[in-house]
């Protein structure tokens, strides 16, 4: 093997591991953002699965006598829904976004003031004997 | 207010909503509960108007939704009959099942407001959980308008089935799967709201083949699933009240389903499919058993009143044509007067006894029924074998022994209130028609059971006058 092969050899090995570095590079650029995008994820997902838990233990605390006034409060916790509505009025300039952030407040305040109140109304009426 | 500041506060509302759940745990405790759950309500919605960047157009916009829904809202919850919880809790379901899909919508069509991206490049995973948020959301809304109307009587609570049913709502949910996955390829509007079409017309197929005695299930399965829509809106916009609040409202809904399924012995999926029940039983005429059965007995209300006299122990089992008779109040007179003649009173609540979870101990506390004479099935039913009388008014289905005996019984299987263990058992009744299962009760051909028939009110009253005599 002369020198001048064993040079055009070595030029393109050289080629081909620049090349390389270059595919590892863009790899790498392109799962940063993936993994900076999964991190926020999994914690929110963290999250909602130990308030799945919490939810589990407290509600099978509720006394079976006020499952309907749990479907009351349930239902105006629910819409807290409208926090994502209040947000979508108040922050964009979107014609069609605050219009239907507009509705969506106006729905989700049925529900809370609605689900409050039939709540209140009913536990008002549980009494012990003599009360 | 600034970002750090607002999410300390998401975080306060999150532990408050959770004490008002925890609150219910006991009558006593209750109030102060619910008044932790609006609290955190208030808090909030404030910490939200104050966050940095709402112009003051936005928040006079928000304000004059809240105060308009605020009024209806309010409204509503003064006006409903308690009979007709059921009715205004589905109908609650469903506003937010539709709040869920516009802030969907807004969230597309802004998304620059969520940090989720611009419009027309929103992130992939941002469209993945929207079109959860949505398609749960819109499904919630058009099942809830069913269940509203079939608890509402504006539509028979017969279920309505066709041929191909299952296969349908099947052939709909993979197209819906297509669609989604498309809509996140894409990121387009027409996918967008192609998605909530379906999803309204799925919610609104998977409802109709569920009957009127499976609607606590459906009530308490559209609860679950509005917090689910929640929970899919909190992960869209990154919010974590909303997704701890979804969570908290699909688990207690989810929970809810579990207990009226089993006190049916019935499987979810068995309820879901359908076709269970319908809206009427065929209707003898009082006396008409079948011929092989020893006669019914039958007896005067002055009969029974002058039995329950004599009555030490009395256990009250009330059904839900108990409250369609508006016999509740009169019910809590005879107990009144009873007690009055040294006995002792007590009720018995089977878990599927009203239209949704606990209904029937609504409807008894709104008669100044106090709630510790109140039992639910698993308390109670060892003491139906020292009772003198028990009063079975409005139930049926309930307290037939044929789902501990009858294997071939449509409701073997499901928990009952022995009834039949009582001394003496009065069952209230218009006539000898069977129960929503159609399953005829034996018990009505007992030697130790009386039938009073007529209307469940005037019967009570009848049986009041004799009292007072």
């Amino acid at each position: 093997m002369n020198p001048q092969q064993i040079a055009i050899e070595a030029a393109s090995i050289s080629d081909r591991a620049a090349l390389l570095a270059e595919h590892a590079r863009q790899l790498a650029e392109a799962a940063a953002p993936v993994a900076a995008a999964a991190e926020p994820f999994l914690l929110l997902l963290t999250i909602f699965l130990m308030a799945c838990f919490v939810g589990y233990y407290v509600v099978w605390n509720v006394t079976p006598a006020l499952h309907s006034p749990l479907m009351g409060v349930t239902n105006a916790i629910s819409s807290v829904i409208v926090v994502g509505a209040i947000l979508a009025t108040g922050l964009s300039d979107s014609i069609a976004a605050k219009i239907f952030g507009f509705i969506a407040v106006t729905l989700a305040a049925v529900n809370i003031f609605g689900g409050f109140m039939v709540t209140r109304r009913m536990l008002a009426m549980f009494k012990k004997k003599g009360g | 207010m600034a970002q750090t500041l607002s999410t300390l506060a998401y975080l306060v509302a999150s532990v408050l909503f959770i004490m008002a759940l925890r609150g219910l745990s006991n009558p006593e405790t209750s109030r102060q509960g619910n008044l932790f759950g609006m609290v955190g309500m208030g808090i909030a919605v404030v910490a939200t108007l104050l966050k940095p960047g709402m112009g003051a157009g936005g928040i006079a916009i928000v304000l004059l939704g809240l105060a308009i829904g605020g009024t209806i809202g309010t409204v509503l919850a003064q006006r409903i009959q308690m009979t007709s919880l059921p009715q205004l809790v589905a109908a609650f379901h469903s506003l937010v099942g539709m709040a869920a899909v516009f802030v969907a919508a807004a969230a597309f069509y802004a998304p620059e407001s969520f940090g989720i991206g611009v419009p027309g490049n929103i992130k992939g995973a941002s469209l993945v959980e929207m079109s959860l948020g949505l398609a749960i959301g819109a499904i919630t809304f058009s099942g809830s308008v069913i269940a509203f109307a079939k608890l509402d009587g504006r539509m028979s609570g017969a279920p309505i089935i066709f041929k191909g049913q299952h296969m349908l709502n099947a052939a709909l949910g993979a197209l819906l799967l297509v669609l989604v996955i498309a809509f996140v390829a894409t990121g387009s509007p027409v996918l967008f709201w192609l998605i909530a079409l379906l999803s309204f017309a799925l919610g609104f197929l998977l409802i109709i083949p569920i009957g009127g005695a499976d609607m606590p299930v459906v009530v308490s399965m559209l609860n679950s699933y509005s917090g689910w829509a929640a929970a899919g809106i909190g992960f869209t916009i990154g919010n974590l009240l909303l997704i701890v609040t979804g969570a908290l409202v699909g688990a207690s809904g989810a929970i809810l389903s579990y207990i009226m399924c089993k006190g049916m012995n019935r499987s979810i999926i068995n309820v879901l499919l359908g076709g269970f029940g319908s809206d009427s039983g065929a209707a003898a005429g009082p006396g008409a058993g079948n011929a092989d059965r020893a006669p019914v007995k039958a007896g005067s209300p002055e009969d029974a009143a002058y039995i329950m006299k004599n009555a030490q122990k009395i256990i009250i089992v009330p059904g839900y044509g108990m409250a369609v008779a508006q016999a509740q109040q009169v019910v809590r007179e005879m107990a009144d007067l009873l007690k009055k003649e040294g006995a002792e009173i007590s009720y018995a609540i089977h878990p599927v006894a009203g239209r949704m979870p606990g209904h029937m101990n609504v409807l008894l506390a709104e008669a100044n029924v106090p709630y510790d004479e109140v039992h639910e099935l698993e308390e109670i039913n060892a003491e139906f074998a020292e009772a003198d009388v028990a009063y079975v008014i409005g139930a049926n289905d309930v307290t037939n022994p044929a789902a501990k005996t009858d294997k071939t019984s449509a409701i073997y299987g499901m928990p009952i209130l022995d009834v039949e263990r009582a001394k003496t058992v009065f069952f209230v009744k218009r006539g000898m028609s069977s129960g929503y299962a159609g399953v005829e009760n034996e018990l009505f051909f007992r030697p130790n059971t009386m039938m009073l028939f007529g209307d469940a009110k005037k019967v009570t009253q009848q049986i009041v006058q004799s009292l007072q005599k």
